[in-house]
C-alpha cells in the first residue's frame, strides 16, 4: 500500500516536471514575449541571484515578520474577544449579529481608512492584517464557544467554578478545533494582506519586491518573488497543519 | 423574534449615536472621520452624480466575469478530477504547487501583461476563484452515491451524458455552495486589487476619496461596499435555499 503511494507521488512529480518542461520550452520558442514571461531557468537564476546578494531573505524576512506580527496579534484579540462574547448569552444576542453583517465586507476596504489614519506606515500594515486576520478567529471561537456540549456546562456549575476557570478549563479545549482553524485561515488572509500593504506603502517585502521588479520589467526578478510567495503560503500552511495536529492529538480518541 | 432582531440593532444604533453625538460636542475636523449624518450626505451625493453607481458597475462587471471564468475551469477540472482518480493523483503536486501562491502577488504579473484596466482584474479574481470550486467540486463528485454511477454504466451512458446527466445534477447542491464561497472570494479579490493598483471601480473610488481628504465620501464608500457585500451574500444564501432546500446544508459543513 505504501509503495503504491510512493509510486504515485512519484508520477505526480514527473507530471509537474513535464509541466516546467513545457514552461521551458514555451519560453525558448519564444512563444509568449519574454519580457512577460521568462524561462523557469531565468526565474530559478534570478532567485539564487537573489539569495546569495541577500536581497531576497531580507524581503522574505518583512513579508513574514508583518505576516507574523499581524497575525498574532489577531489571534489573541480575536480569542480573547471571541471567548468574551460567546460566554455570554446577553453579549451574543446583542453582538453577534453586528458581526455577521461586517463579516461579508472585503477587509481590503479598510485599508484607505487606515491609510488616512495612521499614514503609509508599518503601523497601517499591521492594523490592516491584524484587522482582516481578526474575523475568522473571532467568529470561530463564539461558534465553538456557543457549541459547546451544554453538559459540560452544567458540570462545572455542579462544581460552583468561576466564570474564568470554565472559559479555560471547559470552553476554550473545546472550541479548540473551531480556533486552529479559524486561525489557519486567517494566516492566508495575513499573507494576502501582508502583500497589497507592502505594494501601497512601499514597505520593505515581497510584495513590494514584485511590484519593483514588474515596473522595471524585470520578468525573471518578479517570477522569482511570486515563486517564493508560493512557498511562503505552502510552508505556513503545512506548518500550521501539523500544530493543529499536535495540538488536537488529544481529541483523537474521542472522534 | 421581533425582540431579537431589535436586540441586534442595538449596539449598531448606539455606536452611530454615540459616534455622531460626539463628533458634533468637540466640532470634529478630521482626514480620517466623519460623522455617520455627514457620511449618509456623501452616499447622496455620490448616488446623485452617479459616481458611485459607474464604480459599482466596474467592479461587480469585473467581479462577475472574473467569476463565470473561475468557475467554469475550476468545474472542469474539478469534475474530471472527481471522476479519474489517476488523473487526480497525476495532477496533485501541480495542483498542490499553484495552489498557495496568493492570487493578489499575481498582480504585478497581470500588470505587465495585460495593463490596467478590466482585464488584468478579471484574470485575477478568475485564478482566485478557480481554487475553492475545483476542490469543492472534486469533493462534491466522490461523495455522490456509487449506486448512481452504477446505474450509468448499466445504461451505457456515453461519458459526456454521463457528466451532464448524472454527475453534474447529483453534485449540484454542494457545487452552489462552493460557488457561493467563490462570489463572495470575486468581490474581495477585486476590490483589493482596485485599491492596490487598478484605477477603476469602488476601490479606486475608495482610494480617491482618501487621497482628496473626503473622509465623509470615503466612509460612504466603505460603507457602500460593506452594503454590497452583505446583499450579495444574503441574495446567494436565499437562492442556495430556495433551489436546493436542505440538500446544501450537507455541504456547509466540510
Amino acid at each position: 500500500m505504501n509503495r503504491t503511494a510512493l509510486i504515485w507521488r512519484v508520477a505526480s512529480f514527473a507530471v509537474a516536471a513535464g509541466f516546467i518542461a513545457l514552461w521551458q520550452l514555451i519560453a525558448n520558442l519564444k512563444l509568449v514575449s519574454p519580457v512577460f514571461l521568462p524561462g523557469p531557468d531565468r526565474a530559478w537564476a534570478a532567485l539564487m541571484r537573489g539569495f546569495s546578494s541577500g536581497d531576497l531573505w531580507s524581503k522574505l524576512a518583512g513579508t513574514l515578520e508583518h505576516m507574523a506580527y499581524g497575525w498574532l496579534a489577531a489571534s489573541i484579540a480575536g480569542i480573547a474577544i471571541g471567548a468574551i462574547i460567546g460566554s455570554s448569552r446577553t453579549m451574543r444576542t446583542y453582538v453577534a449579529p453586528s458581526l455577521e453583517f461586517l463579516r461579508p465586507l472585503p477587509v481590503s476596504a479598510i485599508i484607505p481608512v487606515a491609510i488616512a489614519m495612521l499614514g503609509l506606515t508599518q503601523a497601517m500594515a499591521l492594523f490592516v492584517i491584524a484587522f482582516g486576520a481578526i474575523w475568522p478567529i473571532m467568529l470561530a471561537t463564539i461558534h465553538g464557544f456557543a457549541a459547546v456540549e451544554p453538559r459540560l456546562y452544567e458540570v462545572a456549575r455542579s462544581l460552583q467554578m468561576s466564570r474564568l476557570a470554565v472559559i479555560f478549563k471547559i470552553a476554550l479545549p473545546s472550541a479548540s478545533p473551531d480556533i486552529l482553524a479559524g486561525m489557519r485561515l486567517s494566516l492566508t488572509v495575513a499573507l494576502i494582506l501582508s502583500v497589497v500593504c507592502e505594494i501601497l506603502a512601499g514597505l520593505d517585502g515581497l510584495g513590494h519586491w514584485v511590484l519593483l521588479s514588474a515596473r522595471a520589467f524585470r520578468s525573471a526578478d518578479l517570477f522569482a518573488g511570486v515563486i517564493l510567495l508560493g512557498v511562503t503560503g505552502y510552508v505556513t500552511s503545512v506548518a500550521m497543519s501539523l500544530a493543529e495536529h499536535r495540538l488536537l492529538a488529544w481529541q483523537a480518541s474521542q472522534r | 423574534m421581533t425582540g431579537n432582531s431589535a436586540k441586534a440593532l442595538a449596539l449598531p444604533l448606539a455606536v452611530l449615536v454615540a459616534f455622531e453625538v460626539w463628533a458634533r460636542a468637540i466640532h470634529l475636523q478630521s482626514d480620517s472621520l466623519a460623522p455617520p449624518s455627514a457620511i449618509v450626505m456623501a452616499l447622496f451625493g455620490a448616488f446623485a452624480d452617479f459616481s458611485i453607481l459607474t464604480a459599482t458597475r466596474d467592479t461587480l462587471f469585473s467581479a462577475f466575469t472574473g467569476l463565470a471564468i473561475g468557475t467554469l475551469i475550476g468545474l472542469a477540472f474539478g469534475i474530471a478530477f472527481g471522476i479519474s482518480d489517476t488523473l487526480n493523483r497525476l495532477m496533485e503536486v501541480t495542483v498542490e504547487a499553484i495552489r498557495p501562491i496568493p492570487s493578489i502577488a499575481l498582480l504585478p504579473i497581470a500588470l505587465i501583461a495585460l495593463g490596467f484596466g478590466y482585464r488584468m482584474e478579471i484574470v485575477i479574481v478568475a485564478f482566485a476563484c478557480v481554487w475553492p470550486i475545483l476542490i469543492l467540486s472534486r469533493a462534491a463528485v466522490r461523495s455522490i452515491e456509487p449506486r448512481l454511477m452504477e446505474v450509468a454504466r448499466a445504461l451505457r451512458l456515453p461519458p459526456a451524458q454521463r457528466v451532464w446527466k448524472i454527475i453534474i445534477p447529483a453534485a449540484l447542491p454542494r457545487i452552489f455552495v462552493a460557488f457561493r464561497l467563490s462570489a463572495g472570494i470575486a468581490l474581495i479579490v477585486a476590490v483589493t486589487v482596485e485599491i492596490a493598483i487598478n484605477p477603476l471601480g469602488l476601490g479606486a473610488g475608495i482610494m480617491l476619496a482618501q487621497q482628496a481628504l473626503r473622509p465623509d465620501l470615503m466612509l460612504a464608500y466603505l460603507v457602500w461596499i460593506g452594503i454590497i457585500g452583505y446583499a450579495l451574500n444574503i441574495l446567494l444564501t436565499v437562492a442556495q435555499r430556495r433551489l436546493f432546500g436542505r440538500a446544501a446544508l450537507s455541504g456547509d459543513s466540510p
